[in-house]
């Protein structure tokens, strides 16, 4: 048996439900830490930052199961929802930890730096474009809209994760290796979408 | 490390500075790392002592000082000071230093120096961070002299009362505390007085983000970010946000140097 029927029988087994369990279980231990100084000298900052990465990885992650299916015939489809959904989860607590903990709820600063930071800009492109994706994320939607429109609506996962990575890189000082490598793999990973599909003519 | 002796300044804030642990655990010190919590884990092996700092340029004396004949006969005080990073967070740092002007005083200023410049220490066997091209290694800063001269300016090697720790900047750095914490540079090599305005590291890397001058002010904002407010380490979770004063508080002492400039311009 192939590595790949190995985990396809395995995900058969494996239910989507505990990526919802530990996706709600660790913003409540990470606040947790934030109380009890486990979060270093500025719990603020570590919050915001890595409900952030955390939201970037499970959107690369999700990005990942098309191409496995394609490219390696690994099927995780079943998890693909959970995933896009504690991200999108992320992206809003990553929203609200910058609003209320980092800028205090400084209205007239914040509205003013995302309309004039061009990286405050982008991430709130990012927030605004998962949220039709989060609100379709289930069957009676799916069914509503029918497959073929469904698909394309939640094409904006791209524009999300692109809109992401580069919130990431614009907000940094210098130019570290870690944002080139998250856009480096987003780029990736929607080049993989690109590769036009054997056997097929085109429309 | 090691006590030091010192005498209280007035030149010192009312504030409640914040605690050694958050000064030593939360740093900018790129020589060891991006993250704030490298300097403190990377730090330990640099090799402060034996330590010599070269003094050129338009002076009388030039020379290769031994830090330990430059520390001769200056008088160490306690300087608490506000210190804002150009990030937006804020601290308050009970330094232990001298005025910069004292050794500009010995060393002697020739008649033609506009500039003071510096340079950190390049190591990267005990520095890992400068094995990559983060920053165009070593680390300089500039201060125009009447700047360098200011009694708030101070070359600083230690706080709390002792000895300056490694992740800060040891064994002796340079304190601005109206300017933005990078102009502040750490573990100083070379102090050059210059007639030209000096290149300056954050400035080369984006001359549009980081001006030669860096004062702290709130009407000025970073490109990418507002600076009109700072978040105060140490307040918790909730603390919120305070109001950044012009030159960081420190107006009353340091205004006067920059009359007749645009600050918008001269950012």
């Amino acid at each position: 048996m192939s590595v790949a029927d190995r985990i396809n029988r395995a995900a058969r087994r494996l239910p989507a439900w505990p990526i919802y369990l530990i996706g709600a279980a660790l913003p409540v231990w990470l606040f947790w830490q934030g109380t009890t100084g486990g979060l270093g000298i500025d719990p603020v900052k570590a919050i915001e930052q890595r409900l952030g990465l955390w939201a970037l990885k499970l959107i690369v992650a999700g990005l990942c199961i098309t191409p496995l299916r394609r490219f390696a015939g690994v099927n995780l489809i079943r998890y693909r929802r959970a995933i896009g959904l504690v991200a999108f989860f992320y992206v809003v607590l990553h929203f609200l930890t910058w609003l209320v903990l980092d800028m205090g709820l400084l209205w007239s600063q914040a509205l003013g730096d995302i309309a004039k930071r061009p990286y405050v800009t982008v991430g709130m492109v990012g927030l605004l474009a998962l949220m039709p994706l989060a609100l379709t994320s289930n069957d009676w939607s799916v069914r509503r809209l029918g497959a073929l429109r469904w698909r394309l609506l939640h094409r904006l996962t791209y524009l999300a994760a692109i809109a992401g990575a580069v919130h990431f890189l614009w907000l940094v000082k210098a130019w570290p290796v870690e944002p080139f490598l998250y856009l480096g793999a987003v780029l990736g990973l929607l080049a993989l979408r690109a590769i036009p599909r054997r056997g097929r003519t085109a429309a | 490390a090691a006590k030091l002796s010192y005498a209280p300044s007035s030149y010192s804030t009312d504030a409640e500075p914040n605690t050694f642990e958050q000064i030593t655990r939360y740093n900018n010190f790129y020589e060891f790392g991006t993250g704030k919590d490298e300097p403190m884990a990377y730090a330990g092996q640099l090799t402060t002592d034996p330590w010599a700092v070269k003094i050129d340029g338009l002076v009388e004396k030039p020379g290769d000082y031994d830090l330990a004949d430059l520390l001769k006969g200056v008088a160490l005080e306690e300087r608490i000071y506000r210190f804002r990073c150009v990030e937006a967070w804020s601290m308050v740092v009970p330094w232990i230093g001298f005025e910069l002007s004292e050794i500009l005083e010995r060393v002697g200023v020739q008649p033609g120096a506009k500039y003071v410049a510096f340079e950190t220490l390049v190591r990267p066997e005990e520095m890992p961070g400068q094995n990559y091209p983060i920053l165009d290694w070593p680390y300089r800063e500039g201060l125009r002299l009447d700047e360098a001269m200011n009694p708030l300016t101070i070359l600083a090697t230690g706080l709390y009362g002792e000895e300056m720790p490694k992740q800060n900047g040891a064994p002796i750095r340079l304190v601005v505390p109206w300017k933005y914490g990078f102009k502040s540079i750490k573990s100083i090599v070379r102090i050059s007085l210059t007639e030209a305005q000096p290149p300056c590291t954050w400035n080369m890397l984006q001359p549009r983000e980081y001006g030669f001058y860096s004062n702290v002010n709130p009407e000025v904002d970073h490109p990418r970010w507002s600076q009109a407010t700072e978040r105060r380490i140490g307040g918790g979770l909730f603390a919120g946000r305070e109001l950044t004063l012009m030159f960081n508080g420190y107006g009353d002492e340091v205004a006067s140097l920059y009359a007749g400039q645009d600050l918008t311009k001269d950012f």
